[in-house]
């Protein structure tokens, strides 16, 4: 495996007696698609500007594409896009403008900025209305606006920061074609959301943040099947066989209930473990199964197991 | 130094500036008010409605009042050509500096505090550029354009002054040595105090608005100037004009001190 371009270690930021991020050690890899997963005010935004060198953390440190972020902020930040959790675009200037005048900042060599805004219009599909002033633009083209602002300088690591929070499904949508698309291009993606279904489509890993605490790191998948104990099943069943399964199941310790489909028997708080005597039982009723169906526990799922934890602890 | 990232910043500052009623009016209403329609009221409307214009009894008792260096200054001129000299020539001349201070504390407001109000300055902090750049970016996208509104100003003015006086005095009142130096040493240093207080207020001042209400104190001295002249305290001399702009720069270079430890990005996140 590449070496990480993200390493934390102990990275803890304190405002005042609240610890907003509080020793976190993380790594992420090249080319990953990363979600930091966690409420509002969980320490995501804070994490992000502590790894882009805009904030000192209180302890610890991080390293970024080799560099440290307080003493070569300058540097890493040319090397690092920023999607800001609002827009952060200048209302009053057109989308052109605003993407040259970065452009400028992040130093896209004089020759090249026209041509570097020109495509990166058309490549969000901004062109039409690109002498518009962004003021009029809807909150999906402001956010497609921001990102191609994101990239204008094709940075090696990406930040986003609730990327589709109060976005339409259509505009979530469009948005996140464009991230894969991003990230397609062998970018490392860090993503900030408490979009669990963004996570889970999105995401090769997820940090889940508590309190400012780091509670969990996996893949989607494996999360899941660490942390959700228990699993749900569905048994399609022989017509007319759905009562005699809920009376054969009765002394088993899950619930039983009628399935969403007709013909259908959902169980659940089952262990995994427990699925071969399920059917066993069914079998030795003479019920006739005609398909089982193990849904597996999503990241909401991973999610609110974590988050109940988090509070008992509390 | 980054210059081009520094260029960058002052073009979004002036776009965006340029946008806002609430800045553009002040910087084109108070040159214009300043600089043609007060030389112009001064010295033509007692004329219009049938009084003896500057040489009134009023004038006569102002002229009485003033430093004896500056009465030295008007002997020898008839009583209206020395009223058309005070006014133009000495009592505008304090008024002139609300201009640049005005002007960079305005746009100053817009720069600092209008770009946290809507929320732009987060992406800028994560930009490449260093906090020196940054502050050099703000500083001056505030203070070229009070130097430049100053010297279009002092134009006008002298435009205005010169034909509005032209029969009392019969010669041109400008350029004169006060005001030259006025407008090459202390109108700078004037704008860089408009600024740099503004540095201090944007700190804590939450909104435009705010701000701007709060930098407008910084026309106080100016006001006593005004009134220390009209009642012959002081008077605008080379060597007082050149000692005010030396004022204003060590007072400007103070606050600047003091703002520049509070811009850092590490501090301005913070704030967000």
């Amino acid at each position: 495996m590449a070496d990480p371009i993200i390493v934390t270690e102990g990275l803890t930021r304190r405002f005042g007696d609240t610890v907003a991020v509080d020793g976190l050690a993380l790594e992420v890899y090249p080319g990953e698609v990363f979600g930091f997963l966690g409420h509002n005010g969980a320490g995501k935004t804070t994490t992000v500007r502590l790894l882009n060198g805009v904030l000192t953390p209180s302890d610890g440190h991080a390293r970024i594409l080799g560099l440290d972020p307080m003493t070569d902020g300058p540097a890493l930040r040319r090397l690092t896009g920023v999607l800001t959790e609002t827009p952060s675009l200048d209302e009053r200037l057109t989308a052109r403008v605003n993407l040259s005048i970065y452009a400028d900042l992040y130093g896209v060599s004089k020759t090249e900025v026209k041509r570097r805004v020109d495509q990166l219009l058309a490549a969000f599909d901004l062109t039409e209305r690109a002498d518009d002033k962004v003021g009029e633009y809807s909150k999906g083209m402001k956010q497609r606006l921001a990102l191609a602002r994101t990239v204008i300088h094709q940075p090696t690591l990406l930040f986003l920061d609730e990327p589709t929070a109060a976005l339409d499904p259509v505009a979530a949508r469009q948005v996140h074609a464009m991230i894969l698309s991003t990230a397609r291009e062998g970018r490392t993606v860090f993503i900030n959301t408490h979009n669990l279904v963004e996570a889970q489509r999105m995401c090769d890993r997820v940090g889940v943040m508590e309190h400012g605490r780091l509670v969990a790191l996996g893949t989607p998948h494996e999360l899941a099947r660490s942390l959700a104990r228990n699993v749900s099943v569905e048994f399609e069943l022989a017509p007319g066989s759905a009562e005699q399964a809920m009376t054969a199941l009765q002394a088993m310790p899950v619930q039983v209930s009628a399935g969403q489909r007709n013909g259908t028997v959902l169980v659940s708080g089952a262990e995994r473990e427990a699925i071969p005597d399920l059917i066993d039982r069914l079998v030795s009723a003479h019920v006739r199964i005609y398909q089982v169906t193990p849904q597996e526990p999503t990241l909401e799922d991973v999610y609110f197991a974590l988050h109940s934890d988090a509070e008992v602890k509390q | 130094m980054n210059w081009r990232a520094i260029w960058a910043i002052m073009r979004k500052d002036l776009r965006v500036v340029l946008q806002n009623k609430g800045v553009v009016l002040p910087i084109i209403l108070l040159p214009v008010i300043l600089f043609v329609v007060l030389p112009l009221l001064v010295l033509l409307l007692p004329a219009a409605l049938g009084s003896t214009g500057a040489g009134s009894n009023d004038l006569q008792e102002l002229l009485a009042m003033v430093s004896p260096g500056l009465r030295s200054q008007l002997e020898g001129l008839d009583p209206d050509a020395a009223g058309a000299v005070f006014f133009l020539v000495y009592m505008l001349a304090p008024l002139f500096l609300i201009v640049p201070i005005m002007v960079s504390n305005v746009i100053a407001a817009d720069s600092f505090v209008g770009e946290k109000e809507r929320k732009t300055l987060e992406a800028l902090l994560y930009t490449p550029t260093t906090d020196g750049e940054l502050l050099m970016g703000k500083l001056l996208s505030a203070w070229l354009p009070a130097l430049l509104v100053s010297l279009l100003g002092y134009v006008l003015y002298s435009i205005t002054a010169n034909l509005a006086a032209a029969q009392l005095v019969g010669r041109p009142l400008f350029p004169n040595l006060i005001w030259t130096v006025m407008v090459v040493w202390v109108a700078p240093a004037a704008a860089a105090f408009g600024l740099t207080s503004m540095m201090l207020v944007s700190v804590r001042a939450k909104t435009f608005q705010d701000a701007y209400q709060t930098g407008s104190l910084v026309v106080l001295p100016v006001l006593i100037l005004l009134l220390g002249q009209a009642v012959g305290v002081i008077y605008f001399s080379v060597w007082l004009t050149l000692l005010l702009g030396l004022g204003l720069w060590v007072v400007s270079l103070v606050l600047l001190y003091f703002g520049k430890r509070t811009f850092h990005r590490t501090e301005l996140i913070a704030q967000l």
